[in-house]
């Protein structure tokens, strides 16, 4: 008695957890469930590519580079460093109506936005208004910005008609209301009390746009999509929205001249400047890869489960094992 | 008593080799082959990211991913699944282990886990690391969200990529399984949902408020998340991630089948036309029964060893490494072809059932063309 009571106690559980026999799934890579699998995520890619694919090509989008590294270019005699508030002027030709709402953003080549020390050169805590830390930032504080201008004008019977852009609402909804704060204290200008403008800006803070209290300080919308760094060295931020008046429905046909107030140097890295007009669409920009990507992988796919049909076909072991 | 309390596994009797062996010590080298294979390809797919993005951030040790994404990837994000595999992972149970001892075989070759794996699994996870990186840099190129907005900023881009490697991943993790418990299921999934629910809480408004410079990213869910194209590109990069990997299996297994995908196999077959074999009580031992080595009394086997019988290696060949059927097996089957042999003047041929294999072990040939 005693010693079947010792075995008892000694024995090991047996359950199905300590004994490893729990109930489970034990999947394989059968044919049945490859080969059906891959057609049917080859047909469902090739159909998502195809949708993606014709969205992209029907949205419009036009370039136009504004460097001014060819001598016949206007934009040629800003890139001289010594001109301050240079101003030059860009003629082109739409050719056909770009449907609107027509996003209008200005673009920088070889701009690593993405460099490491450039992205910690911000103090959160001081951007997003809080002022026990605004006059002490970190010491990686030190901060850039571009700050070239645009104004749109459309050449209708020989008179320059300028195109109204709309500058509200280009940043995101939660960088405009909860990341960026401007510090409260009216006028604003106060807050900025003792301190100085950075080096490379050409306005202060405060002065980013006097007219409009919502849209000056660290709440200022060019200046928050300056803020929202690339991810890489070639990118384009918006700048304004062409959507109102006569412009509703689009940027018609035609000539038109954009007028720059080119102040940012670009020439010393061998950067490059542009402007883009684009309409969007439920997929974003203009962007063919996703629709291309997904057709080639949707075609590899089909091709490759008629391989695997052939292979397991002809070399599958015997399974009367 | 004193060499049990000196060693690291003790046990009373010799017929538990068996089990130690051909069930634990198998299950083991398996678990402990795929853990390491998927922890250095989780890893090293996590890092080669970072060397494609150096091309595009001027060499500046810019990362790519969202750095509390960094510190919880190894803590949170694939901890548990990994752990789940490793704990409770098996090819095939304990009753076809001991049918199938061949099974024991690839440990002895070192199959799973050497230098050659090793070098498989960089580059797969070469491979990975392109996919996941350039695909969403083409992917988000020059591109905006639906409505004008930007969505091809650095923070954006950070959540895609490390979105894109955690899927891949994952269901990565889920192909190397191949015993989904409930346990395993709950960790894998649990995961994935512990990383969208921490990433939220942290690109949230609240966190942002109390600790500004400590959550920067905030707003990035909530902008990038809701847009069709960036869902799209993750769905494109774990699949052409986990894509090429199943090929490649699926086509291995058809073309040169090893050892345990030929078992997998047939117990599936198994399952699919027999229920599965009731276990056996323990047999009893009987006072005719001894320990079985150092006191039998019965005749013994010295004719068996003597006539060399179980060296003796099969005449006829193999069509695929398996021979068999029923009754002629030569696999390990306790009441195999001994010759009749049985101390104990038990008939041999009874039916060759999933025996409860603690019973007195008779002599079996153990042959296989792959040896």
């Amino acid at each position: 008695m005693v010693k079947e009571e010792q075995e008892s106690a000694n024995r090991p559980d047996n359950t199905a957890f300590t004994q490893q026999r729990l109930p489970a799934w034990q999947p394989i890579l059968s044919a049945g469930i490859i080969i059906p699998g891959f057609v049917i995520i080859g047909l469902t890619f090739i159909g998502i590519g195809v949708a993606l694919f014709v969205t992209s090509k029907s949205i419009q989008d036009m370039e136009i580079d504004y460097t001014g590294v060819e001598t016949d270019s206007d934009c040629y005699k800003c890139t001289n460093t010594d001109e301050k508030n240079c101003v030059c002027r860009l003629d082109f030709n739409i050719p056909t109506l770009i449907e609107g709402p027509v996003f209008f953003y200005y673009g920088l080549s070889n701009y690593f936005q993405n460099y490491r020390r450039y992205g910690v050169s911000k103090d959160d805590t001081q951007l997003s208004g809080d002022l026990d830390n605004f006059k002490t930032p970190s010491d990686d504080c030190s901060p850039y910005e571009t700050d070239d201008t645009f104004v749109l004008y459309q050449n209708l019977n020989g008179s320059n008609q300028e195109v109204p852009f709309d500058g509200k609402g280009i940043a995101w909804w939660t960088d405009y209301n909860v990341k960026y704060r401007n510090p409260d204290v009216t006028p604003l200008k106060d807050a900025f009390e003792g301190t100085v403008k950075p080096p490379f800006w050409s306005k202060p803070a405060y002065e980013l746009d006097p007219t409009d209290p919502n849209n000056n300080g660290f709440i200022n919308q060019d200046f928050l999509v300056w803020m929202r760094r690339a991810a890489l060295p070639d990118f384009r931020k918006l700048y304004r929205r062409i959507s109102q008046d006569d412009y509703a429905r689009g940027l018609p046909a035609g000539n038109y001249t954009l007028q720059i107030g080119y102040n940012y140097p670009v020439m010393s890295f061998k950067g490059k400047k542009k402007v883009v007009f684009s309409n969007v669409s439920w997929m974003g920009g203009r962007n063919e890869f996703l629709g291309i990507a997904y057709l080639v992988i949707g075609s590899w796919c089909i091709v490759m489960s008629i391989v695997m049909l052939i292979v397991y076909a002809k070399f599958k072991f015997p399974e009367e094992d | 008593m004193q060499a049990v309390l000196s060693s690291d596994y003790s046990f009373a009797q010799f017929r538990f080799l068996q089990r130690l062996l051909l069930v634990h010590g198998r299950w083991s080298y398996l678990r402990m082959c795929k853990f390491l294979r998927y922890f250095f390809y989780k890893n090293f797919t996590f890092t080669f990211v970072h060397f494609w993005f150096a091309f595009f951030c001027g060499f500046s040790a810019q990362t790519v991913y969202d750095e509390w994404f960094i510190t919880l990837y190894n803590l949170v994000y694939t901890a548990l699944p990994v752990l789940g595999m490793s704990l409770f992972d098996q090819d095939v149970n304990d009753a076809w282990s001991f049918q199938h001892p061949q099974l024991y075989v690839p440990g002895q070759l070192n199959l799973y886990f050497s230098k050659k794996a090793f070098f498989k699994c960089a580059l797969h996870s070469g491979y990975c690391s392109l996919v996941l990186f350039f695909i969403p840099y083409a992917a988000v190129h020059d591109t905006v969200r639906g409505d004008g907005k930007d969505v091809a900023d650095y923070q954006s881009f950070a959540l895609l990529t490390q979105t894109c490697l955690l899927f891949a991943v994952t269901i990565q993790l889920g192909l190397e399984m191949s015993y989904w418990t409930a346990v395993n299921t709950f960790f894998v999934l649990g995961s994935l949902a512990m990383y969208f629910a921490v990433t939220f809480t942290m690109y949230s408004d609240g966190m942002f408020l109390t600790l500004p410079s400590a959550f920067p990213f905030i707003g990035t869910g909530r902008n990038s998340l809701n847009q069709p194209n960036i869902w799209l590109t993750i769905l494109l990069t774990s699949i052409l991630c986990v894509l090429p990997v199943v090929t490649y299996r699926f086509l291995f297994i058809q073309l040169c089948p090893t050892i345990n995908d030929k078992v997998m196999f047939k117990v599936r077959q198994a399952k699919a036309t027999l229920p599965p074999p009731p276990r056996r009580p323990r047999i009893r031992r009987t006072s005719s029964r001894r320990s079985g080595y150092a006191f039998s009394h019965a005749q013994g086997y010295g004719d068996l060893v003597t006539s060399g019988r179980f060296l003796r290696r099969p005449a006829l060949p193999r069509s695929s490494g398996f021979a068999h059927a029923g009754r002629t097996t030569t696999s390990f089957s306790p009441m195999g072809r001994s010759a009749g042999y049985s101390p104990t003047g038990r008939p041999q041929n009874a039916k060759v059932a999933d025996v409860e294999v603690t019973s007195l072990q008779m002599y079996r040939t153990i042959q296989d063309a792959a040896l």
